[in-house]
């Protein structure tokens, strides 16, 4: 008999083939608090015939907004969405690396403009996709590790 | 090329194309005259440029004020922020767009990098980019083309020596990647640990140039055409032995110069300390004063093209 480690959900939507080690990234991209109504299920770890191993999050009634899913694709450019309506699978896509992300990220440089409460939006063009790679349109500088800079 | 200057932004060298630089280093020697007051110009009468230095400046606030004065526009603004709104907390982008309604330009040094880009988004007039942190210093690197090219005839084919503090000196960066531009040669002299940084020999590098990288001074310059110093930070070193060490190796004295060509020419940014010996100021090679006066054509080039007095 197969064993389920964790049960089909009804609706909401799970996201699969995230990067190793990204699922608790994923948790505070989404917004994961003390005050959800619903269930989160987290697996670690997870054996994958495509990737070797990965993490998935699956998200009891809820679907993603654009903003979430370009921060998922930057901190996991292999993740797919699927969203659940009814147990069945309605919609499934792999996330896409927007070309300039705006507002969702923080620069890597301390002494950027940007990072000193002045009230404009966070802009990078993106250099490179797989790994990201992005440069502020402000200060110049190059950020590669996305998922310490995520807001 | 005909208008496409006026109301522009000078933020970054990288904005400009290598016949954008050509065209303003054109404007830039026609303004000679005026600028050693030689001839009288009314380009930019009834213009006021916005001055906003955040932080002490001498060649490049006085350049920009005598840039204006000669063209016959007025200067506002402040050169300490102590005193100003900004000291009660006003946030930059606030003080701009007030500067933006009282000017027809701005031009801005502060300290955080991407400031002027900032800033350039919020003024409706332009802005020009007077140094922000480490980040860019456009108009510096213009006025170290134009001396270049002034000596030299041409930017193409020199083989630059840059020496000093590398890797947090900002005019070093951007006019490195300028001269890639132009396709100088160029030849990075500095202790290992204040080298050239990678991100920018990447850029240098996508530009066709090849850099060569040494630590040693006295092979480099025997065939260069431009040594270009910068000063090395006491700061930097957290062993003041190693400090002395260091700046004694890359001090430009006439012993030095014993086996250079005889037409190189000497740069440096200024202020220098101890890098260039006072001895060398009488020899051909030193063209830093002249190239500090530059700054005054090359920044009035820049004013008349973005107000719209020069096309």
């Amino acid at each position: 008999m197969k064993e389920f480690k964790v049960t089909p959900i009804r609706n909401g939507t799970v996201i699969d083939h995230i990067q190793v080690g990204m699922a608790l990234k994923v948790l505070r991209i989404v917004g994961v608090k003390e005050d959800v109504n619903s269930t989160v299920s987290v697996l670690m770890h997870v054996p994958s015939k495509r990737v070797g191993w990965k993490d998935i999050v699956k998200i009891e009634d809820r679907e993603l907004d654009p903003k979430e899913l370009d921060k998922i694709a930057l901190i996991s450019p292999n993740a797919t969405i699927n969203i659940i309506r009814d147990y069945n699978v309605a919609e499934k896509f792999v996330v896409e690396v927007p070309n300039s992300v705006k507002g969702i990220m923080r620069c890597s440089n301390p002494g950027c403009i940007t990072n000193k409460n002045e009230p404009v939006e966070t802009e990078f063009v993106v250099e490179s996709k797989k790994p990201a790679s992005l440069r502020c349109i402000y200060c110049d500088r190059v950020t590669t590790d996305i998922a310490e800079n995520v807001v | 090329m005909s208008g496409s200057f006026q109301g522009m932004d000078v933020v970054s060298i990288r904005d400009f194309s290598r016949e954008q630089i050509e065209h303003v280093l054109k404007i830039a020697e026609r303004m000679v005259p005026i600028a050693k007051g030689e001839e009288s110009s009314k380009m930019l009468e009834g213009k006021i440029l916005g001055s906003l230095f955040y932080e002490p400046s001498t060649r490049t606030r006085l350049s920009f004020e005598a840039a204006m004065a000669r063209l016959g526009g007025r200067t506002l603004g402040f050169d300490e922020p102590k005193g100003s709104s900004v000291a009660k907390g006003e946030t930059l982008a606030d003080t701009i767009r007030m500067v933006d309604a009282y000017s027809d330009a701005i031009v801005l040094r502060h300290p955080q990098e991407g400031a002027a880009r900032l800033a350039a988004h919020f003024a409706n007039n332009p802005v020009l980019n007077a140094g922000d942190g480490a980040g860019q210093h456009p108009t510096q690197t213009m006025l170290d083309l134009f001396t270049i090219k002034k000596a030299k005839k041409k930017i193409e084919g020199n083989h630059v020596v840059v020496l000093g503090d590398l890797k947090y000196g900002r005019t070093v960066h951007s006019l490195s990647e300028a001269l890639a531009k132009f396709g100088a040669e160029l030849t990075f002299v500095a202790p290992p640990t204040l080298q050239m940084p990678k991100e920018h020999l990447k850029h240098i590098e996508a530009m066709g140039t090849k850099p060569k990288m040494s630590s040693s001074l006295e092979g480099a310059i025997k065939d260069a055409d431009v040594l270009y110093v910068t000063r090395i930070q006491k700061e930097r070193f957290p062993d003041p032995a190693e400090y002395q060490k260091v700046a004694g190796m890359f001090r430009i004295d006439l012993a030095m110069l014993k086996d250079v060509k005889r037409d190189m020419i000497i740069m440096h940014p200024l202020p220098r300390v101890t890098e260039i010996a006072p001895e060398v100021d009488a020899t051909e090679h030193a063209m830093y004063f002249e190239q500090a006066f530059n700054g005054v054509p090359v920044r009035m080039a820049l004013l008349s093209l973005v107000l719209g007095g020069s096309k």
